[in-house]
């Protein structure tokens, strides 16, 4: 069920009239009971003003739809809209079709990461103002698609999985239960960064290294457990065998510092200094390389 | 078929820690969620979890301000064991890791809210939730729990005794969203809804698109009463153009609230002299309001929340995530400009009726967080009252449902002797009376009483029929059409401020929309990742939901908490000292009140007025 990314261009959908936005007959003819003369209106107001779409689509089980190709939405702006809102205009009075993952539409979610204009972002946290028309929505590059816009996440869950993510020293908290462990601002503020993954895959998605070896972890996954072994509250024992897990094969030395996860993260995450950091830690621990 | 011993539905906070406390109680747990559990929504909660840690605060003042803060609905045993449990859980989710923000000692950081006495909201940055809910996952991860993600959860397996009290719930029928494949999930021991809130319901909320109240629909049709679902509220401070949360954390801190003339109009326009911006939720989304109503507000629509003056350094260090939504969502830098922010739609105190072991009254079937009604919330929740209400009454859930002995509950579910039956009011339309595609609710028929297997699999055998249906259906309506047609009229109609006329004019609509889901079709023609018919699905849910509020909204004609009516400004203790509770019986909505608890372990909760 798996496909390549199409190439630009060369699978180009013809114009079809229906995908054609605002002045699509079907479209008008959905918006019934009273909500005609708003829509109208609204349009008045923006005439002319609309955003043109490229977006990408496939279906391994819709003939017609099994060829990747791209289809071409227009629909009318409004201030403030993002790439999600556009997407979802789309759904909503063109195709109903149009599949792709969202839900909070305040960046915290992870789920609608896409490959616009070229880079990972997040559709919600991406204005469409910001972008040069037409805006090309791609799934994300190195993920097997789904279908349109949504790709098997397996792979990067798993890799999330193999760095043990989890704290592992709450077995000898604080005698009482009632009784926090301490930690001090500094050591929170050292992890803070790092504790904000969303989960969102755009960081795996724009890396090289991770393109061509499927093993690596990955920068999400190197910066999970960064954010556990940089945390006092984890004795030195268990974050010796984090750097074991971190420094084998596939691990952190397969990082080129290319910096692109870094440069994609929607949440500012300083990866690429992470997994520099972890390497030198490892180093100072005296870790043998594989 | 699947098997488990405890199937968890919904893995956001609660969800997780229901399914955590089932493993830990030694039952084969299994969760079944329609988002991987990261996704879910409890990683947007912002300000923080109540809970009485330090020396000078106690458990009993947060059961006093969460009783006077539900406008005294809150059952007292209820709220009780929120404020008992909630420091030892709070705790608990330090033990696991989670990077709550600290104090100078190393201990964790508590700041103030509102409608609370003390500051005991423990906090992680602006980001409380997502650190929750991350954490609580790596504890499920750890401990190996059997996680089904993107399975779409349609319905429950149900017995179909006419006393649903005489109810047995044996499992649920999910669909596999990435292949479209249904099967059914035999719970041995039982099933807890922790679906979430039913935001969708609403055009401008701060919920996610996921929060379509699947749990409230499925529960209700099988039969468990939804209580008090008039109690919607709608937060002061979200951002006008998507309903994006600005946390009230930004008040707490001291943010000010400024109307078009540049008037601290909480203090000055006198809403709430004592607190200000700090009253609960109700009273300062109805001053936000009023202003605007009156023409004080900035192009008609919104106020000003100020949080210059708390400075670059204290914004960076609590709020930072504040700044990041207001630029994101609205081009509005918070350090150098006050951010635009008007009430959306945020939360249901309201929910399927549940003891405080999150037990209802169909055996074997439980329900935790937002989409239970314990009450702990009453007419109003209180800001940091629902994280500690997860975990709380999360735990409670998992642990009576793997088995666990948690004593006889106090609070009492379904119908029952203790119950104040019908009402006076005039409905405008016939509500109710389910269609052809829209079947779901009790599986066995003609009182026929099967074995657990025999039920779950006519169960799947429904769903399956039903979604041929909607899928073979060449044309007709879509549901996006039918789903925003319904959020206007629930906008309109009946949001912060009521009125008789208008909420029957909602459940006009709502019953309009009812029929023309009739009609309803599937437009995408795959079986994979079909967000089409899931929506579909979905949107029949909201009608469900949409119908409880908007009638809880029209039968309790006074004033309390978020539930305001124009026509009956006064909280009417001597009637409404009781929860409004509607089950669905036969196809259609009846509805019945049973008291409210006001009596606690060592004290009365006396109504009083609330002021600020
Ligand atoms: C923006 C925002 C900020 C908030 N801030 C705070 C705060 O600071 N403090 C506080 O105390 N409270 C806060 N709240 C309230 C609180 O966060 C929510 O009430 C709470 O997180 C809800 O958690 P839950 O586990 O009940 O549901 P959710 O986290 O919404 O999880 C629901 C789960 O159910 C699943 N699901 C739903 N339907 C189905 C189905 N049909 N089949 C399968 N799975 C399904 C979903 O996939 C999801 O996993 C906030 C709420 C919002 C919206
Ligand atoms: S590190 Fe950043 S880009 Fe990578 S998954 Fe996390 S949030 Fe997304
Ligand atoms: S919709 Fe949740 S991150 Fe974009």
């Amino acid at each position: 069920m798996s496909t390549q990314q199409a190439e630009p261009e060369t699978q180009e959908a013809p114009e079809d009239p229906e995908m054609k936005g605002a002045e699509s007959p079907a479209a008008e003819e959905r918006k019934g009971g009273g909500m005609v003369d708003e829509h109208a209106e609204k349009k008045a107001e923006l005439e002319g003003e609309t955003v043109h779409l490229k977006v990408f689509r496939y279906d391994p089980e819709v003939e017609g739809k099994q060829e990747p190709r791209f289809d071409d939405f227009h629909v009318p702006f409004e201030k403030g809209m993002t790439v999600l809102d556009s997407v979802m205009y789309a759904r909503d009075e063109y195709d109903s079709s149009l599949t792709f993952r969202h839900s909070c539409r305040q960046a915290v979610c992870g789920s609608d990461a896409f490959f616009v204009n070229g880079k990972q972002r997040l559709g919600c946290k991406t204005q469409i103002s910001e972008l040069e028309q037409p805006v090309r929505i791609e799934p994300l590059p190195h993920q097997e698609v789904v279908k349109d816009l949504v790709v098997d996440m397996d792979h990067f869950y798993d890799q999330m999985h193999t760095v043990e993510p989890y704290f592992q020293d709450e077995d000898t908290p604080p005698v009482d239960d009632l009784e926090e462990q301490r930690q001090s601002p500094e050591n929170r503020e050292k992890i803070k960064m790092s504790s904000r993954c969303i989960w969102c895959g755009a960081c795996m998605s724009s890396c090289n290294i991770a393109a061509g070896d499927n093993e690596y972890l990955g920068p999400a996954a190197i910066n999970k457990a960064y954010k556990f072994a940089m945390d006092d509250r984890e004795g030195e024992e268990i974050k010796e065998h984090r750097l074991r897990i971190l420094e084998q094969e596939h691990g952190v030395w397969r990082c080129q510092t290319q910096f692109s996860c870094t440069e994609v993260c929607p949440k500012d995450i300083p990866l690429t200094e992470h997994i520099q950091e972890l390497k030198r830690e490892a180093v100072k621990k005296n870790l043998k390389f594989w | 078929m699947y098997e488990h011993d405890v199937i968890v539905v919904g893995a956001g906070g609660a969800g997780l820690r229901a399914a955590i406390a089932a493993h830990e109680a030694g039952a084969d747990v299994a969760m079944v969620s329609k988002l991987h559990p990261v996704r879910s929504h409890t990683g947007a909660a912002e300000g923080g979890i109540n809970a009485a840690l330090q020396e000078g605060d106690d458990w009993e003042l947060h059961a006093y301000d969460t009783m006077k803060g539900s406008d005294y609905l809150g059952d007292a045993p209820a709220v009780e064991t929120l404020a008992q449990d909630a420091p030892e859980e709070t705790i608990n989710l330090e033990h696991w890791g989670m990077p709550f923000s600290r104090e100078e000692d190393g201990r964790v950081s508590q700041r103030p809210f509102g409608g609370l006495s003390y500051p005991r909201t423990t906090y992680a940055g602006a980001e409380t939730g997502h650190h929750l809910l991350h954490t609580m996952y790596e504890q499920v991860v750890k401990r190996g729990i059997q996680v089904y993600d993107e399975w779409y959860v349609m319905d429950l397996a149900t017995t179909d005794e006419s006393d649903p009290n005489d109810r047995e719930c044996h499992g649920v029928v999910a669909y596999d969203v990435q292949s479209g494949n249904i099967e059914g999930f035999k719970a041995n021991q039982g099933v807890v809804l922790a679906t979430g809130g039913p935001g969708q319901a609403f055009d401008h909320t701060t919920n996610a698109v996921s929060c379509t109240g699947d749990g409230h629909a499925m529960a209700y049709r099988a039969g468990a009463p939804i209580e008090d679902m008039e109690f919607i509220q709608f937060h002061p401070t979200s951002l006008p153009s998507t309903g994006v949360l600005i946390s009230e954390g930004v008040r707490g801190e001291g943010g000010i609230l400024y109307n078009n003339e540049g008037e601290r109009f909480m203090f000055e326009h006198g809403y709430a002299n004592n607190s200000g911006e700090l009253a609960s939720r109700d009273v300062v989304a109805r001053a936000e309001l009023t202003e605007v109503n009156e023409g004080r507000g900035v192009e008609d629509e919104y106020v000003h929340l100020d949080m210059r003056h708390l400075g670059e350094e204290r914004i960076m260090d609590r709020l930072e995530n504040i700044l990041h939504l207001a630029e994101d969502f609205e081009g509005v830098d918070g350090l150098v400009e006050p951010m635009p922010v008007k009430p959306g739609q945020h939360y249901a105190m309201g929910g399927i009726e549940v003891d405080e072991n999150g037990q209802t009254c169909v055996n074997g079937l439980y329900a935790a967080g937002e989409c239970a009604c314990v009450s702990v919330h009453g007419g109003n929740r209180l800001g940091g009252n629902a994280l500690p209400e997860l975990i709380v009454f999360g735990k409670r859930a998992g642990r009576h449902a793997a088995g666990d002995d948690l004593g006889e509950p106090e609070i009492r579910t379904g119908y029952g002797d203790d119950v104040e039956d019908e009402t006076e009011t005039e409905l405008p339309v016939q509500p109710g009376e389910a269609g052809l595609d829209t079947t779901g609710g009790v599986a066995a028929d003609g009182g026929v009483t099967a074995d657990a297997e025999g039920i779950l699999e006519r169960t799947v055998e429904t769903a399956r029929d039903r979604v041929d249906t909607l899928m073979d259906k060449e044309d007709g309506v879509q549901h996006a059409e039918i789903r925003a047609k319904l959020q206007k009229a629930m906008t309109d109609y009946v949001n912060v401020f009521r009125t008789e006329e208008g909420v029957k004019k909602a459940l006009e609509i709502i019953r309009e929309c009812r029929q023309e889901y009739q009609d309803v079709y599937v437009d995408d023609p795959s079986k994979t990742f079909n967000t089409d018919l899931q929506q579909t699905i979905e949107t029949r849910n909201l009608i469900d939901v949409a119908e409880t509020i908007a009638l809880g909204a029209l039968v309790r004609n006074e004033f309390r908490g978020a539930h305001w009516r124009q026509e009956n400004q006064i909280r009417d203790d001597e009637n409404w000292l009781k929860h409004t509770l509607i089950s669905w019986d036969d196809g259609e909505p009846s509805i019945f009140y049973r008291p409210v608890i006001l009596e606690g372990q060592n004290k009365t909760y006396e109504p009083k007025e609330r002021s600020y």
